[in-house]
């Protein structure tokens, strides 16, 4: 029984962090079937678990949330704010207990009733997740120990070197064939047991990002401010000792960010900048390093106020706080006991600086970069060195010595002598030529002090920040993927070298830092600055579209943006009255457009689109995909319910015109009046035949005169007309008879350009 | 109360240090160099799977290189790291109290970073010294 509760608390836990994303990313999207069905697996999991473990209050709690959930998949209710947040409350609570039976600990069941009472429709309480940061019993059951895993690991390299000098002996004394091939059996082994127990330290990175939405989403609730989490790179591998180590500095790092970063929603719009602040949290692998760059695009770092907080502490003087370089006054903020903030808030004020973060990091070999914009955000770049990681490297020899540099810097290894491989001397400065590439020569043996014992005959091409140049070297040996640790300070103060590592020889070997070598050898490189590369990227978006099979059966697509939700919808809901089909919805009666044979189904899909005013329902065989908008639209030749067509994997498919249908369909909400579009002049009989339709359908009132208490929003008149005085200074679009414009010097719009004259009128009657 | 120390010798002077800064006695194989480094740092070793860093113990004392390399070496783990301290030779393991220098006595250049107080063995003043002291380029002494 034991052993079944250890697993339901292990298995419990594990879905709890992997969750934790899932719901965040349900409460933007509340129509996303497979979050929903992820979060109502796990309640309906933990329900299922409990009936046989006996746990009566896991069961009641989980047993409330599924039915919910249930209600929400099938449609009987909506995910709104609040039921999300009741969710949570209960999936949190469902930890909280979890933690309590694990760690033997008795926990109190009040509140409990009022968290199933908040899920119910209507209530009005609202869910108060539990305050109190459950304790994590240290251990984990099903994880295995960091320091098991390191015995594994140093017993690994023992099993080599045994094995190596074993070789070495069989050799020396000349062994029968037999032997030798058990010897490389044995071999093979070894260096596949290394490589598996090696990657067992390894883990992604996402071990570490999968808790960030939820903070961020937490962190800005309780500040008043909405953030968008930007993630990258979830993928990078980390040592797992590292990824422990690096969670508290991160989570650190973000929750600063937010409190002190990212300005409130209102202060936000009074800069001009986008109400709900951008946070940006990407790691990658760069040459010998790690980064995890930590980007907002809140106030920055205010180096003014940081001073003065310091000499209001007395700490310092303001003189020789004034005297101190820009990248020094910005890391003031590693001073311990420093704040900005006149307030403290329960976010940060907490007595933990960034001078503890700055220490973590520190301690695991690692270092942190600001790159401060004023007023316009922050980016931290915590750079970790590659501590256990695995590199596949190529080993060179100088000096009668082996270095390694590491494969990922490389981008080519040639031969000196060959045809298109030049050195030249420009003064004492020699060049390398590449095949017709010029680049800086620096010579390995030279750079690390050796005597010169005879001429290079292999250039790595190494690529650093800024540039490549050519590494000169005696001899490549061999490529190795080897397990870099971080040599001793006295070691790492050279700036030559990234790491040592003991390869299967037994002799240790010291990994080349390329940044390093060409800082030693006095190459300049323009380092361009990107401040804002990370915050660029989340700024532009791709239009996502989703794509769908239709009722007519053929495939079609619509911008992700406009859909409200997607739901399922009985036949019974449509029908065909006042001219048109309806749909009847929760909130009364919209326009539904469909294409093609809808009458012989029993249930349809109906995607709800919005334009923000109008919705109207588009009938829809199957949601298929969410794909990325290519840019190049083909138009369609006529104007109608398709605005064109794109190629999406080699296959053509149709793009709904959203312009069109809502022009088409879109109820105009009753609160909401109409523009008036004032048609005047000689022509007022025409464009009341043919216009008129066309501009109601737009969504304009036309008239040809004016109501007492009306104002035109735009004035349509032919081109020679002139417009009365009454007009109000109203915009006026003119028409004029033939297709080309006969007089450049005013704009007009032939009368039969539908497009043109639409877009015309949008723009005066928007100006307004 | 009296402290567990080791005894050995460093640059033909007698030294003891104390036990808990000592994780185990060696004898270094081959050492790789460092090109660049400091002239305190005579390279790396294999220690079973582990790399360390040897420290040169004449070096970082500001004396003359010895004649003879020694092989002998304490191993000691400081901020992470592991390190080979060469020494001539290694005599016992035995408790002593550790006393303060006396007063007035002024250390020789090397020395007066490392030493630290001393011992009394059947009445031969003996140096303590300690080992962090003779590490180069660790970011924080510890007092």
């Amino acid at each position: 029984m034991d052993d079944l509760l250890q697993e339901f608390i292990a298995e419990t836990r594990e879905t709890l962090e992997a969750l934790s994303g899932e719901i965040i990313a349900w409460e933007a999207a509340p129509d996303d079937r497979e979050r929903l069905d992820a979060i109502f697996r796990f309640v309906h999991t933990v329900k299922g678990s409990c009936g046989f473990l006996d746990l009566p209050r896991l069961a009641r709690l989980s047993h409330a949330a599924e039915d919910v959930l249930d209600a929400v998949r099938s449609g009987t209710r909506l995910p709104d704010t609040r039921l999300v947040n009741a969710v949570l409350a209960i999936v949190d609570r469902i930890g909280v207990i979890v933690e309590a039976i694990d760690a033997g600990a008795a926990l109190d069941d009040s509140g409990e009733d009022q968290l199933i009472a908040a899920l119910d429709e209507g209530a009005v309480v609202i869910a108060q997740a539990p305050v109190q940061v459950p304790l994590r019993n240290p251990t984990r059951s099903v994880r295995l120990n960091v320091d098991l895993l390191d015995r594994m690991m140093s017993g690994m390299s023992d099993m080599v070197l045994a094995r190596n000098e074993l070789a070495r002996r069989l050799r020396d004394e000349g062994a029968d064939p037999s032997v030798e091939a058990a010897l490389e059996r044995l071999s093979l082994t070894v260096a596949e047991m290394r490589d598996t127990v090696t990657r067992t330290r390894m883990q992604k990175i996402d071990a570490l990002f999968s808790a960030l939405p939820r903070m961020v989403r937490d962190t800005g609730a309780e500040l008043g401010k909405t953030v968008m989490l930007h993630m990258e790179g979830s993928d990078v591998e980390l040592d797992r000792e590292m990824i422990e180590m690096m969670r508290d500095p991160l989570v650190h790092i973000v929750r600063n960010s937010i409190d002190h970063g990212i300005e409130s929603p209102s202060e936000r719009r009074a800069l001009g900048k986008r109400e709900n602040g951008r946070l940006s949290v990407a790691a990658r692998q760069s040459g010998n390093q790690i980064i995890i760059e930590i980007s907002d695009d809140g106030r920055g770092i205010d180096t003014e106020r940081l001073i003065a907080a310091m000499v209001a502490q007395g700490s310092r003087s303001e003189n020789e706080l004034r005297a101190l370089s820009d990248k020094a006054k910005l890391e003031l903020i590693f001073e311990a006991g420093v704040s900005t903030k006149d307030s403290v808030t329960a976010i940060s004020g907490r007595g933990v600086g960034m001078d503890v973060v700055r220490a973590n990091v520190e301690q695991i070999g690692g270092r942190i970069e600001l790159s401060n914009t004023p007023g316009k955000g922050l980016r931290i770049a915590i750079h970790v060195p590659l501590t256990l990681s695995i590199i596949a490297t190529i080993g060179v020899g100088v000096g009668g010595q082996r270095f390694a540099i590491s494969r990922q810097v490389i981008e080519e290894i040639v031969r000196v002598g060959g045809d298109a491989i030049r050195i030249d001397m420009l003064g004492d400065t020699p060049m390398a030529t590449v095949r017709d590439r010029r680049m800086p020569l620096v010579d390995l043996g030279a750079t690390l002090g050796f005597e010169r014992e005879d001429e290079p005959r292999m250039l790595v091409i190494v690529g650093v920040p800024g540039g490549s140049y050519a590494l000169a070297v005696p001899s490549v040996l061999d490529h190795e993927e080897l397990v870099i640790k971080p040599a001793a300070p006295a070691v790492m103060v050279t700036g030559v070298y990234a790491g040592q590592t003991l390869p299967d020889s037994g002799l240790p070997m010291l990994l080349l830092d390329c940044a390093g070598i060409a800082a030693r050898a006095g190459l300049l490189f323009g380092r361009e600055i990107a401040i804002d590369d990370a915050v660029v990227e989340a700024e532009a978006p791709r239009v996502s579209a989703l794509l769908f099979d239709d009722l007519d059966g053929v495939r079609r697509l619509v911008p992700l943006a406009i859909i409200d939700r997607i739901e399922p919808v009985a036949v019974e809901a449509i029908k065909f009255s006042a001219g048109r089909l309806r749909l009847s919805t929760e909130n009364g009666i919209i326009p539904l457009v469909v294409q093609g044979e809808w009458t012989g189904r029993q249930t349809l899909s109906v995607l709800r689109l919005r334009d923000g005013a109008a919705e109207i329902g588009y009938a829809i065989a199957e949601a298929l995909d969410i794909v990325t908008l290519p840019d190049q639209i083909a138009p369609s030749r006529e104007v109608g319910p398709i605005a064109g067509v794109v190629s999406l994997e080699g296959e053509q498919v149709e793009l709904l015109d959203l312009y069109w249908l809502f022009a088409m369909h879109g109820a105009t909400r009753s609160d909401e009046k109409p523009p008036v579009c004032l048609i005047e002049g000689a022509d007022t009989a025409w464009m009341k035949t043919f216009l008129k339709p066309v501009l109601e359908g737009a969504g304009y009132r036309v008239a040809t005169k004016l109501k007492a208490d009306e104002t035109a929003a735009v004035i349509l008149t032919m081109n020679s007309d002139t417009v009365a005085a009454k007009s109000g200074g109203a915009p006026v679009v003119r028409l004029r008879h033939d297709a080309t414009a006969s007089d450049a010097r005013e704009a007009t719009v032939y009368r039969y350009d539908r497009d043109g004259l639409l877009a015309a009128l949008a723009v005066s009657a928007g100006s307004r | 109360m009296p402290q567990l120390f080791l005894i050995a010798h460093v640059a033909g002077r007698a030294v003891a240090i104390e036990s808990g800064q000592v994780e185990s006695v060696v004898d270094i194989g081959v050492v790789v160099p460092v090109p660049g480094a400091d002239r305190q740092v005579r390279g790396l070793a294999a220690l079973r799977s582990r790399v360390v860093t040897v420290i040169d113990t004449r070096a970082a004392l500001g004396l003359p290189a010895a004649e003879t390399r020694a092989t002998r070496a304490i191993i000691t783990h400081v901020e992470g790291h592991h390190y080979a301290i060469m020494v001539d030779s290694l005599e016992d393991v035995a408790p002593f109290d550790l006393l303060p220098l006396s007063p007035g006595i002024a250390l020789d250049a090397g020395w007066r970073a490392t030493g630290c107080g001393l011992v009394e063995r059947d009445g031969e003043p003996i140096l303590t010294i300690d080992l962090r002291a003779l590490v180069p380029g660790l970011t924080a002494m510890a007092a």
